[in-house]
């Protein structure tokens, strides 16, 4: 959670300096509900996240470097260059991405679970969104099918009250997202996404049920976002001060550290150990993004196909105009 | 008349069309309370109340779907679509139903689906995508691509007006960075007349939306570096497209160079190179060249953005090699 904190505050800092660019969306705040759901997955399980993906691929192990690298659109990036801040993955971890199109993974990730089934395997699959994503016709869709295959997945819905500016309570009928579980007769739940070790004990109970009872739930994990929609938002025409600094009060971070504490397990000065760390794994995430080479124009077309025979046609395709002025101008090879 | 910007002027057409008729309201996600994804309607609700600027939510089939239905009782909804991209989550709304609807029953369905487009900013593969030329092979629906604060606001008022489903494709990259003079009166631009952006003589250059200041840069280029007079024919809409002042234009020129940010495959260059080899082969003193994206989806990383998008050097090659025929 520290390590999420940190990395997006120098995400912020490092795309107002102008070396991240695109869109870019931080988590600060909502660290609980990333990391206490991503935490209890197993060997075998598998994780779709929303487009607010730099929490998530932190939390399963990318490498910090490497998701910064991304973020500058390098090729060490975790994709390549080609993807960005919205589309981290980590296929070797099982974290099968950060989708753009909001409500878009649910299906996916349905069809993910279904696989695990069809090939026996005793896996689950987690599917994050927002809030804002429940209103889609996908959710609907996705947690349907789930319910009438019995699939292994939990959809685990980050509310953070508000879809870009718009609050749940002007885009939902109902506004306690977890209900709506009953109109699959799906077991839903809320807890509160603050609490790390709240959403760890939900998230690990439901996955035993997935696993073990092939059965579907919708958990609800309630928090908020810090920051502004994206970092060119500064999120306070459609929130009041008063609610932002409310929230700020319960703190994930501070709130784990408390109990931490209490129970023992840390004391005060591993607490700023742990910091130091971070701030320099965080430091040398950005010195490496900043220094990692760009991809090369050449292989533009090479990951379009799965078959480099097809990719290989299509690149010849733009370069055969009659004057070749693609191949001219960029060197591009075929 | 008034300097305005491209998104100025598209801000004004809504509004000034929403003061004129009551029938006209807006539906989108944040473009109330937020103001717009890219604050168009900003300052609307305050102005026209929340149910003539209607906050939606996240559920791009059931907003359009919704203009669909709304457009058959006589309203005039226009839609936001925060990213062009993201229509595809309306895909069969707007071609299985809207697109036939007046073909089936002869019910006018008058709406617009305002769709911010097009890359330069690392948006990614979801956030930069050109898609009119996908929309151009349905038949029953139309297609408008401004390039000038001008034409941005009178082609919306005309959308708005027209009684068939409408695709309007504003240019992200366009917004801010180009100003022009927009009348205040009420106006219109019709669809399907070009506007001969700069008049030349040895290469014409057919293109639309933010290609349009690619091409004036190519041809800016060239004229000083060695006289090479481009002709550059703005579309506007491309359905319906200006067939007559393109194959004019080639009249004149004997080159055509078809510039669209939109990839290659497929893509509306294809229809009018076609066209243009139908009916206009004989004008021709050289074949018709295109100048488009490659088939790929846009990447995010800078540099192959940047080698993704059609650059003002590669129409300038484009140009030089015409020159020699
Ligand atoms: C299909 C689709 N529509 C609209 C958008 C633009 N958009 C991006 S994020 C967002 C709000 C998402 O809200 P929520 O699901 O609650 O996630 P949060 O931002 O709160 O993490 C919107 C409208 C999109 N990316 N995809
Ligand atoms: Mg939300």
């Amino acid at each position: 959670m520290v390590l999420i904190r940190r990395f997006e505050e120098r995400t912020e800092e490092q795309y107002t300096r102008a070396r991240i660019g695109g869109y870019c969306h931080l988590a600060i705040g909502e660290e609980a509900a990333t990391v206490g759901a991503v935490d209890p997955l197993g060997d075998h399980d598998y994780l779709f996240a929303s487009y607010r993906d730099h929490g998530t691929a932190l939390a399963v192990g990318s490498d910090p470097g490497a998701v910064m690298a991304e973020l500058f659109g390098k090729a060490a990036g975790v994709a390549g260059g080609y993807g960005g801040s919205m589309h981290l993955l980590d296929v070797e971890r099982r974290f099968l991405g950060g989708w753009g199109i909001v409500g878009g993974q649910l299906p996916i990730a349905a069809g993910a679970a279904l696989a695990l089934d069809y090939t026996g395997s005793d896996g689950a699959v987690l599917c994050q969104f927002g809030d804002g994503a429940t209103n889609t016709g996908a959710f609907h869709e996705a947690l349907n099918l789930a319910a009438v295959w019995n699939l292994p997945i939990i959809f685990q819905i980050t509310n953070n009250l508000y879809g870009m500016g718009t609050s749940v309570a002007m885009a939902s009928g109902e506004t306690e997202l977890w209900k709506r579980a009953a109109a699959y007769e799906m077991h839903g739940e809320r807890v509160d996404g603050n609490d790390v070790l709240a959403v760890h004990e939900a998230t690990t109970r439901l996955l035993t049920m997935a696993r073990r009872d092939r059965r579907p739930s919708l958990l609800e994990t309630c928090t908020y976002r810090w920051r502004g929609h994206s970092v060119a938002d500064a999120g306070k025409v459609y929130r009041s001060a008063d609610e932002i600094a409310e929230w700020r009060t319960r703190d994930p971070i501070a709130r784990f550290e408390h109990q931490a504490i209490e129970a023992g397990t840390l004391d005060v000065g591993d607490v700023s150990e742990l910091r130091r760390e971070v701030d320099a794994t965080v430091t040398e995430a950005i010195k490496f993004a900043a220094a990692a080479a760009t991809p090369t124009v050449a292989n533009l077309y090479d990951n379009v196909y799965g078959d480099p025979g097809t990719a290989a046609q299509f690149a010849r395709m733009d370069t055969a105009g009659p004057f070749g002025e693609r191949r001219e101008t960029r060197g591009w090879r075929t | 008349m008034a300097i305005k910007t491209y998104l100025q002027a598209i801000s004004d057409g809504l509004r000034e069309e929403m003061r004129r008729d009551d029938r006209v309201f807006v539906i989108g996600e944040d473009v109330g309370v937020y103001g717009g994804a890219f604050k168009v309607t900003q300052g609307f609700q305050a102005e026209f109340g929340p149910w003539r600027v209607l906050d939606a939510p996240l559920a791009e089939t059931a907003i359009v779907g919704a203009c669909t239905g709304a457009s058959m009782m006589g309203l005039r909804p226009v839609a936001e679509m925060q990213f062009a991209d993201f229509i595809s989550c309306a895909w069969d709304h707007l071609t299985t139903v809207a697109a036939k609807q007046h073909y089936r029953t002869g019910t006018a369905l008058p709406f617009v689906v305002r769709c911010p487009s097009g890359g330069g900013f690392s948006g990614g593969p979801f956030h930069s995508q050109n898609p009119e030329s996908s929309f151009a092979h349905i038949p029953g629906l139309k297609i408008v691509c401004p390039a000038t604060p001008e034409d941005a606001k009178g082609l919306l008022v005309e959308a708005i007006r027209d009684p068939n489903p409408v695709l309007y494709f504003e240019h992200k990259h366009l917004y801010r960075r180009i100003k022009g003079e927009v009348p205040e009166t009420d106006y219109t631009t019709p669809f399907g007349q070009a506007r001969v952006h700069r008049a030349g003589s040895d290469v014409t250059i057919v293109t639309w939306g933010a290609m349009v200041y690619t091409a004036e840069e190519a041809a800016t280029t060239v004229a000083e570096r060695d006289g090479t007079s481009v002709e550059i024919i703005d579309l506007r809409t491309i359905i319906p497209w200006d067939r007559e002042a393109v194959l004019a234009s080639v009249a004149r020129t004997s080159r055509l160079i078809v510039l669209h940010e939109d990839t290659r495959t497929g893509g509306f260059g294809a229809e009018i190179a076609a066209t243009v080899a139908e009916e206009g082969f004989g004008l021709l003193d050289a074949p018709v060249v295109r100048v488009a994206a490659p088939d790929t989806p846009v990447p995010f990383s800078p540099p192959l953005e940047k080698a993704f998008i059609p650059q003002v050097a590669d129409v300038v090659r484009a140009i030089e090699r015409m020159a020699a025929y």
